[in-house]
């Protein structure tokens, strides 16, 4: 009996199905608008790589001594197509062994990557929120840069930007998805014990 | 009998005053919600973009329609120190010609390029009055990409008209002169009628790329060249030249030259002359004229040196010229949207004639002509008419079209516009000018496709219009909405120069064609540099080459060392920003020349030759940045011969 349903082995298949967007499209968007700056600058990180005004935004930051951003100095882009080709497989997995632990363990695997993801986000937005160049030309006491992990904040005269992009919401859509098909494993299971 | 005269006497003043109340004149008064109709609130755009001509300062101004805002002056034939147009190494060739490096000219008529008699808005064409030449901007980058100049031409006035394609431009000489060799040129000016020629230049366009070349020019009788306009759709391969001084006077032209009742619009076949040029009926004749050409990749312009012109002489070459007797010394001619009707504007005359295209083809056929100018046919004036617009005011100059069946012609002498129907040739309304109007312009006016919505007045007397500026005043100008039956008066504003023609179309043409900056790994100039770490100084004799990168807010290098008096100093400043509206300048104490703008991503060079010792600070002339006024740097001069060592940094601290 701890086989899944046929329905929600679908989900999984789809859900894992649905993560290989990741590879297609930018995950995450990090936007900036000025009074200088009114169409706004837009970075977008994909899986592998960040594209978008990276130039015109590291122009504008080392004003305040922030650091350089570049692919180069983020090893997460060397692996998370790792991640989450592994992550992927397991999916697949799942719904072919169709073992409700398999499903757990996957729905665990998705949501311990947001997490990690995130918390990653907010260290690297911290680090270069705060260690900035000394000798920077503007220097305002106690302010720091840290971009917002979700949501809007204002720094200085930027009002910045950060929220999932396309393969993001695809992301979510997934675990979306992949929480239904827990929820309704874990019933199933509990009516089965109450029997 | 002492009161009697006195009776008279009273009864002279009562009716001196009677008759002396001023008759009422134009309403002045703006009616209706005219500050709606041209009020762009802050961040919207203007509807139209408005490419005026800037008459003697040489330049052209770019003006947003209804608002009537300047947004930008492009320098064509005119130095501009404002971006070092003329002043840079670069642009210096592109102002050369013939006769050497000339600063000014005098930019008289704007042609916005035309696909099927439409505007395509690909370029803008100019012509240059004094020194003949015809520019062609590119309306992406709104700046001079070339300069032709146009040999055996004086007051090149009668230009830059197109066909309906833009197959050709055309440049008629408004000055005849003998033109050949030393001893044809050196001839007493009163053997005018022997010895001095016109000459019309057909010159093509490349239909891809733009580029301009003089195709051929047609030897023409030595009279004024006034005005042209292409035949359009079914008049499509036909050009029509107005002409004055057909009495080929040479001197007191203002009398001897308006003796005649008619002179003539001279209609060319110019689909026949490419018939002739085909078959080799051309001649090419020695001609020493210049060709400048912009490099968008290289940033940089090439003079280059031509010395023959194909010539066609249509007096043994049949059936290219013929001439439509016009009254009194027309200026403008101008063709309907539909290519149909020519509109002949004597500027002395009391009548408009409209000639009608199918007629000219039939008295052509039927050899309808009152007789010959050195063998080319004049066609007889009733056979060609279509018949004249009766009263319209005085001193007609130009006529534009609002494609709905009317036209609008300009009155100098009596200041006013005047809106008559092509058909029927009624006056249907008239409105005055502030004042003496010499062209107007509808956005699509001359094509073949009018929006007929607004229409300028560009005036010659401004007077009391604006606030006063001593002597010397801005040339006014009115904006009308046409879009009704009656025209109405909507915004009065000063302009830049002293525009004559101008054309106007819809700004969603090319607004979002616009180059926002030029690509860095695009520039090819041969001093460009990619990065900071190639910026350098480098000695070769008494020049001295300065690779200069300039980014927000730095110069590299900024302090240099081992200059000396009398060198030959060269700034190659690249602009290393790419991104939007982010120039950077470039000013250095005691440069006989101007400064420096440079786009992003562009390259570009001040030459600079120091004339004494000292410490010459250079700066950016852009606030380009919260640190704009950090952006500067320092350069040592040490005397002629001395041996201070070449140095250069930035940012290192001794």
């Amino acid at each position: 009996m701890n086989n899944l349903s046929p329905s929600n082995r679908i989900l999984a298949f789809i859900a894992a199905a649905l993560m290989v967007s990741a590879y297609f499209t930018p995950l995450w968007q990090i936007s900036l608008w000025a009074p200088q700056y009114p169409e706004g600058l837009n970075m977008k990180i994909w899986i592998d790589r960040l594209s978008g005004d990276i130039d015109i935004i590291n122009g504008v930051n080392h004003y305040i001594g922030m650091k350089h951003i570049g692919v180069e100095m983020f090893p997460e882009f060397t692996y998370l197509i790792y991640v989450f080709g592994f992550i992927i497989g397991f999916g697949i997995l799942t719904a072919i062994i169709a073992k409700r632990w398999a499903l757990y363990t996957f729905f665990a695997m998705i949501i311990l990557l947001g997490i990690g993801v995130l918390t990653d986000m907010y260290l690297w937005g911290y680090d270069y929120g705060h260690n900035l160049d000394q000798t920077a030309a503007i220097k305002v006491p106690g302010m720091a840069y840290q971009p917002p992990l979700i949501g809007y904040k204002e720094l200085l005269n930027f009002i910045a930007y950060s929220g999932p992009d396309t393969g993001g919401w695809i992301l979510g859509v997934s675990a979306l998805l992949l929480t239904f098909a827990v929820f309704t494993e874990w019933r199933k299971k509990k009516k089965v014990a109450s029997l | 009998m002492k009161t009697r005269l006195w009776l008279i006497a009273g009864a002279a003043v009562a009716v001196a005053f009677a008759s002396g109340c001023k008759p009422k004149g134009a309403q002045t008064a703006i009616s209706g919600d005219a500050a709606s109709k041209v009020y762009v609130a802050p961040g919207q755009h203007d509807e139209f973009y408005n490419i005026v001509s800037g008459g003697f300062n040489g330049q052209i101004s770019v003006v947003g329609l209804p608002s009537g805002r300047v947004l930008k002056i492009l320098p064509v034939f005119s130095v501009h120190p404002e971006n070092g147009w003329g002043f840079s190494e670069e642009t210096k060739p592109m102002l050369n010609t013939s006769h050497g490096f000339v600063p000014w000219d005098d930019l008289h008529h704007i042609a916005i390029s035309t696909t099927n008699a439409e505007h395509d808005a690909r370029w803008a064409f100019a012509n240059a009055n004094n020194t003949p030449r015809i520019a062609r901007i590119d309306l992406t980058t709104f700046k001079t990409v070339e300069i032709i100049e146009i040999p055996n031409s004086s007051g090149n006035h009668s230009s830059p008209f197109i066909t309906e394609n833009t197959e050709y431009v055309v440049a008629g000489t408004r000055f005849s002169i003998p033109t050949g060799d030393d001893k044809d040129r050196d001839v007493p000016i009163d053997t005018y009628k022997e010895n001095f020629r016109g000459t019309i230049s057909f010159i093509s366009v490349d239909k891809e790329h733009g580029d301009m070349d003089i195709a051929f020019q047609l030897e023409a009788p030595p009279f004024n060249f006034d005005l042209a306009r292409a035949g359009k759709k079914k008049s499509h391969g036909w050009f029509f030249f107005s002409t004055y001084n057909t009495e080929m006077a040479h001197t007191l032209l203002e009398v001897n030259a308006s003796q005649k009742d008619k002179d003539f619009i001279m209609a060319v076949n110019w689909k026949k002359a490419e018939e002739y040029i085909a078959a080799g009926k051309g001649k090419k004749v020695p001609s020493k004229y210049v060709h400048n050409k912009w490099d968008e990749s290289t940033h940089t312009a090439i003079s280059t040196i031509r010395n023959e012109v194909l010539s066609l002489d249509p007096k043994e070459l049949k059936d290219i010229v013929y001439f439509i007797p016009c009254p009194k010394s027309p200026h403008g001619t101008d063709t309907d949207p539909t290519g149909e009707y020519i509109i002949g504007s004597g500027k002395l005359a009391a009548i408009i004639p409209v000639f009608s295209f199918t007629k000219m083809l039939a008295a052509i056929e039927n050899k309808d002509f009152e007789g010959d100018i050195n063998g080319m046919p004049v066609l007889k004036y009733e056979s060609v008419l279509h018949g004249e617009v009766e009263k319209p005011g005085l001193g007609p100059l130009h006529t534009e079209f609002d494609g709905k069946g009317f036209a609008y012609t300009s009155m100098f002498v009596s200041s006013e516009i005047v809106k008559w129907n092509i058909e029927t040739l009624q006056v249907v309304d008239r409105i005055p000018t502030y004042y003496s109007i010499g062209h107007l312009s509808i956005p699509g006016g001359p094509t073949g496709k009018p929006h007929g919505k607004y229409m300028v007045a560009y005036n010659k007397i401004t007077k009391d219009r604006y606030l006063p500026t001593g002597p010397e005043l801005a040339h006014s100008a009115q904006l009308y909405d046409i879009s009704g039956d009656k025209m109405q008066l909507l915004l009065d504003f000063p302009t830049i120069g002293e525009p004559h023609y101008a054309e106007a179309f819809p700004a969603s043409l090319i607004k979002d064609k616009q180059v926002k900056f030029y690509k860095l790994e695009e520039n090819n100039h041969p001093h460009a540099l990619k990065g900071i770490n190639d910026a350098r100084v480098e000695r070769d004799g008494n020049q001295v080459h300065i690779y200069l990168t300039s980014i927000r807010s730095n110069f590299r290098p900024d302090n240099i060392e081992g200059i000396r008096v009398g060198d030959e100093v060269y700034f190659h400043m690249t602009n290393l920003e790419q991104d939007w509206d982010v120039p950077h300048g470039l000013a250095i104490k005691g440069a006989n020349t101007a400064e420096l703008l440079v786009m992003p991503g562009e390259t570009s060079t001040l030459k600079w030759t120091p004339d004494r010792v000292g410490i010459f600070p250079f700066y950016c002339t852009d606030f380009c940045s919260a640190l704009h006024q950090e952006m500067q740097g320092y350069i040592r001069v040490s005397p002629a011969g001395s041996n201070t060592p070449l140095k250069f940094s930035t940012g290192v601290a001794e």
